[in-house]
């Protein structure tokens, strides 16, 4: 199973769509773990002398209303961007995972309950879900990422129990069965095993709409507290700024755009390889 | 159909006592009080609990529940805690706006997304196809707001077309629209094209061509009409978006509306308030889908006998 997996992420990123996407997500990671050592200029260095800058050869993404340089900060708030949202959708995953599992397998009255409410919380904007959560959490990182988590629970219990509920009537699972496994064995050794692909390729998917969740919650000044730089902080403090220096809502927001749309990319790439794209639809 | 109609009806009363209870609910888990904004500087406990007594907010949650739900039966919503005036009042005020953006945004989008989706299917593995299969892309990964600062600095700023900012005229409802709308184009195109190309690889599509059809009439009058039943699906998650979901841009184009309303009210603790716009929301979404399921059941008579 695992090797099949890995010779699908060969097969992947040996495509074109693939490999480009990939070869930009993975410069985009390394950017972000080596962010002190790649940047040009500490992010937090401000110089009052060159406020505003337009991109020139000494900042190439030119400098904010502190004069600091804009590509350090989008290269700092790349780190903050990504962990948040990976996080978030990490945690997402694994809720999802216990959630839909548990209602899927045993069905019965807490199904129905938990049911309703993933049906009710489906067609509310995500957006609202998530501001009203940081509402009672509390700005600042911790309250987004569990804001996120929350926010896309709905999508990964449902894909989740869709699938063991398919799984569940296999010939091999009912055999599996009838020879006395308990319910832990099933479970973890043949359900959610084969569950699992559709899963992560949706998480995959569903990262790049934390992205830009993350960044709106950050434009709206909930996220990531100044100086501490984030895609959406940085185009928060940009706004009054948007008619002297649209670069630095510019960049970070096409920033935000690219990682998602190679995200995206990848995630088709990976789906090709996989071929669950029957198990999308039954979903 | 009447039948189905009803059923459906009268399965929405336990649905609205569930939103009742989880909205009624769910703003006591925010921390802090809507008294601590009303109380000047230097004031007594005393004080305190004068106004805690005249909002009813020194009594249990649970009879709290009940009054609020009594109210709610003859359609009294409360009054706001912060602003002193009915939440109906509050909430009437701001909903045209929020149903101006949001019914354009939606009309805009779905026409579109459908033109863009027929389009790409009907041109499918073309450059045509290529190219509007990557424009739907790239409209689901643009952040909203980002794309609304833009148009601002390009439409109003630069070439100083439209206003930058308000609700006065059709005028300032342009460039709010187009950024509210672009991700349901993306969205409805997508959903478009898939089913469009998926009903026309079903028999009696091949039957139309075998018979000599011209094919774009097979496209627009009989594939169309098949493909219709998934959008008008998505369409109809879409209501909740159309009134609430446009808080962003409500931010960025500095325009009144539900979304704003809500915020704020959850800023200021404004118990009242926050319920009145939640319910509304709520009450959106499954109105929304409530339509979606009758206008596809009334598309596609199958679905009349499984569903009732």
């Amino acid at each position: 199973m695992i090797k099949h997996r890995a010779l699908a992420l060969l097969k992947a990123v040996s495509t074109f769509k693939g490999g480009i996407s990939g070869a930009f997500l993975l410069l985009l990671v390394i950017g972000a773990l080596f962010a002190p050592w790649l940047s040009p200029y500490p992010y937090d260095q401000q110089d009052l002398g060159i406020m505003n800058q337009a991109p020139s050869l000494t900042h190439l993404f030119g400098t904010d209303e502190f004069g600091r340089d804009v590509l350090s900060r989008m290269i700092t708030g790349a780190r903050t961007s990504l962990s948040v949202s990976v996080t978030a959708i990490g945690i997402s995953v694994l809720l999802g995972l216990v959630l839909g599992a548990t209602c899927g397998y045993f069905g019965g009255t807490f199904d129905r309950i938990v049911m309703t409410v993933i049906d009710l919380t489906w067609s509310f904007p995500e957006i609202l879900i998530a501001l009203m959560l940081v509402a009672i959490i509390g700005p600042g990182l911790e309250g987004v990422v569990i804001a996120i988590a929350i926010a896309y629970l709905a999508q990964f219990t449902r894909l989740t129990r869709t699938q063991i509920m398919s799984l569940k009537s296999e010939t091999y699972v009912e055999a599996t069965i009838s020879l006395g496994a308990g319910h832990a064995h099933v479970l973890f050794s043949h359900l959610l095993p084969n569950a699992l692909a559709p899963v992560l390729v949706a998480a995959m998917l569903a990262t790049g709409d934390a992205i830009i969740l993350e960044a709106t919650l950050g434009f709206f000044g909930l996220g990531a507290q100044p100086p501490t730089p984030s895609w959406g902080a940085m185009m928060s403090s940009g706004t009054a700024q948007l008619f002297i220096a649209p670069w630095v809502i510019l960049l970070p927001g096409l920033a935000v755009a690219l990682t998602v749309v190679f995200l995206n990319l990848f995630g088709d790439a990976v789906i090709a390889a996989l071929d669950v794209r029957a198990k999308f639809r039954e979903a | 159909m009447i039948g189905f109609t009803l059923r459906r009806l009268v399965l929405l009363l336990p649905v609205f006592l569930v939103v009742s209870l989880v909205v009624f609910f769910i703003i006591h888990l925010v921390p802090g009080d809507p008294i601590d904004n009303l109380l000047r500087a230097g004031s007594t406990p005393e004080q305190r609990l004068q106004i805690a007594a005249k909002y009813g907010l020194d009594r249990s949650l649970i009879e709290q529940y009940v009054t609020w739900m009594g109210r709610l039966l003859t359609g009294d919503l409360g009054t706001s805690i912060i602003q002193g005036r009915p939440v109906s009042a509050l909430i009437a005020r701001n909903l045209p706006y929020s149903l101006e953006l949001g019914v354009a945004a939606l009309l805009f989008s779905t026409l579109t997304g459908i033109a863009a989706g027929v389009i790409a299917a009907s041109y499918q593995g073309t450059r045509v196809d290529d190219t509007i299969t990557g424009f739907i892309l790239l409209g689901s990964t643009v952040p909203s707001f980002w794309l609304g600062l833009m148009l601002i600095l390009v439409f109003a700023v630069w070439l100083g077309w439209v206003p930058v900012s308000g609700a006065r005229g059709w005028s300032s409802l342009i460039l709010p629209v187009i950024a509210a709308g672009l991700g349901g184009i993306a969205l409805v195109a997508r959903v478009t094209r898939i089913a469009m190309i998926e009903t026309s690889r079903q028999d009696f599509v091949m039957l139309l061509h075998a018979k000599g059809l011209p094919p774009f009439i097979i496209q627009l009058r009989h594939v169309l009409r098949h493909a219709m039943v998934p959008v008008v699906t998505i369409l109809s998650l879409r209501i909740g978006w159309v009134l609430g979901g446009a808080v962003t841009i409500e931010y960025v184009f500095a325009r009144p509306g539900l979304g704003s309303l809500l915020i704020r009210a959850l800023n200021q603790r404004d118990y009242p308030l926050v319920q009145g716009c939640l319910l509304m929301l709520a009450m959106a979404v499954i109105i929304g889908a409530l339509i979606g399921d009758i206008v596809q059941a009334a598309m596609d008579p199958r679905q009349r006998e499984a569903r009732a």
